[in-house]
């Protein structure tokens, strides 16, 4: 597998003004994220995962190290457009990222930006739609949506850019329940189906459970970085980064605890009951 | 409370006049407003009721609807007929102390009358068309010649049609912050004039904070979407003129002229 996003020891200083220091937001970051993986970045608040996802389509330019997107470099001008094209980002607040009153209007607005034809943008639109299940709602109003929905449309609006990755920086922090199960639903279809490089920045640990990679961030810095069942094993250590392992591996935890034999890294609620139904057969 | 308010009454449809390019129902409407002002006659002034009233048919838009839309202008009616009634210097009718009428000012009022009623009616009838979204399509292509005198259209449909996006979103949130400032207390109903204006301060301030954090969050989002001016952007919908927008074009340009040349 190839390299879709590189960092080279990446840093990060919100400037300061009189009053206040310059705040470090990110520090030392070297980081390689494979084409066609689904990384979820984790961290308390304040971590620096915002700030790091921000980097990757030159929202914000390092104010030390490098990004390259596909080899590009993200201070490069000249390829600002061709690198956001690639990253497509998502954002926390739905309402704050629709920009037409019309649904399919709001999808066309990258294509219409990137100066698609007509009819190629058409084409797009409709796909977008469809990859999100939202071809229903075409000629709908967006406010009149729920924010499941919303953030749905806000996903076709970055699909229909065709890009190659698409960051999702805590999405689905705004929705219900059910709105973030229809969020993630379409996401893990769009990894699987079309292939998307996908990375989620959450601090919902449970969103965590079918992701290839799991990074966690602390005070600017990869503070772990492996597999999901690595990173969960290590509960402990979350805990002292102010996190909480899912609650499958919680469960588990403490079923060891007590001394019942099981194994702790079983991280969906599936593979959880399997676990536990081995000990007693 | 803040449910009510609805702008820009678009009726959606699919009738002859809602298929119009909205350049030609724009240009048309000017004709129209143009032909207003050069009436003199009462026989100008029936064409031109007679032109809406066949209008508001193929639109399939009702006299109450059409009427509904001068509500909040009737006081302005009033006044304007009041004044031009009793101020217009002629023939005197009837006199009772200071107030004097003349037949010059009955005529007045009534044209007067007659004018705003027939220009708010038109451009309701634009509204009732056309939406928000082709309105501004309109505007933009049709002023797009000012480009070449530094004119930022494309800057100004922008924000124009952000500007409509966001009319629903924060009414929603001045709703949400007005139950939040009466859960605390706060009275939005009673008291005076002053003592109402000094109860939105409450409300206005934390909408205005939160505007403006919306206004940050947007913009970031849009560079995220390759926005980047007005240069090279193309277009979903793209407008075109068919045979029925030069038939109805020549229509109301036949219409202004007449009216200006032979009334």
């Amino acid at each position: 597998m190839s390299t879709n996003i590189k960092t080279e020891n990446l840093s990060f200083a919100y400037p300061g003004d009189e009053e206040r220091q310059p705040t470090v937001a990110l520090d030392g970051v070297t980081l390689e994220i494979e084409r066609g993986s689904f990384v979820v970045v984790l961290g308390h608040n304040g971590s620096g995962k915002s700030t790091l996802a921000k980097t990757f389509n030159a929202v914000l330019l390092p104010s030390g190290g490098k990004v390259y997107v596909d080899g590009m470099d993200t201070g490069n001008e000249e390829l600002l457009l061709e690198i956001r094209r690639r990253i497509g980002m998502v954002f926390q607040n739905p309402d704050n990222q629709i920009v037409a009153n019309v649904v399919e209007e709001d999808v066309a607005f990258a294509p219409e930006n990137l100066g698609v034809p007509t009819a190629e943008i058409r084409q797009r639109v409709d796909d977008a739609l469809e990859a999100v299940g939202m071809t229903d709602f075409t000629l709908h109003a967006p406010h009149l949506l729920s924010g499941g929905q919303k953030q749905r449309i806000a996903i076709a609006g970055v699909l229909a850019m065709l890009p190659e990755c698409i960051v999702l920086d805590e999405a689905t922090a705004m929705l219900d329940p059910i709105g973030r199960r229809e969020v993630l639903n379409v996401i893990e279809g769009l990894h699987r189906e079309k292939d998307v490089t996908v990375v989620l920045i959450t601090h919902h640990m449970n969103e965590a459970e079918n992701a290839d990679r799991v990074i966690v961030m602390d005070h600017g810095k990869v503070a772990m970085d492996g597999t999901p069942k690595q990173v969960f094993a290590r509960a402990d250590e979350l805990k002292a980064l102010g996190l909480t392992v899912p609650d499958t591996v919680a469960l588990l935890r403490e079923l060891r605890a007590n001394g019942l034999d099981v194994p702790v890294d079983a991280l969906t609620a599936e593979e959880c009951a399997d676990a536990i139904m081995k000990v007693y057969r | 409370m803040l449910k009510d308010i609805t702008l820009g009454q678009y009726f959606p449809g699919t009738t002859l006049a809602h298929r119009l390019d909205p350049r030609t129902k724009l240009i048309a409407v000017v004709c129209y407003i143009v032909g207003i002002f050069n009436c003199h006659s009462a026989w100008a002034y029936g064409l031109m009721v007679l032109t809406l009233i066949a209008s508001a048919r193929i639109a399939k838009v009702g006299a109450k609807a059409l009427l509904r839309g001068l509500k909040p202008v009737l006081f302005i009616i009033a006044f304007t007929a009041v004044l031009n009634l009793f101020y217009t210097p002629g023939e005197v009718l009837w006199s009772w102390w200071v107030l004097t009428i003349t037949r010059e000012g009955v005529r007045t009022a009534i044209a007067m009358m007659a004018r705003i009623t027939l220009l708010i009616t038109g451009t309701f009838l634009l509204t009732y068309t056309t939406s928000p979204i082709q309105l501004t399509d309109g505007l933009e292509s049709l002023l797009n010649p000012l480009k070449k005198l530094r004119v930022p259209v494309h800057e100004l449909a922008m924000m124009m049609s952000i500007a409509l996006r966001f009319i629903p979103t924060l009414i929603e949130e001045t709703d949400k912050i007005m139950s939040a400032q009466k859960a605390r207390g706060a009275d939005f109903e009673s008291g005076g004039l002053v003592q109402r204006a000094k109860a939105l301060i409450p409300l206005l301030v934390p909408l205005f904070v939160s505007a403006f954090r919306r206004a940050d969050e947007l913009a970031t989002a849009m560079e995220c979407r390759c926005y980047h001016g007005g240069e090279g952007r193309t277009k979903l919908h793209v407008l075109h003129y068919a045979a029925r927008d030069y038939a109805v074009l020549a229509l109301y340009l036949a219409l202004a002229i007449g009216i200006i040349v032979l009334d």
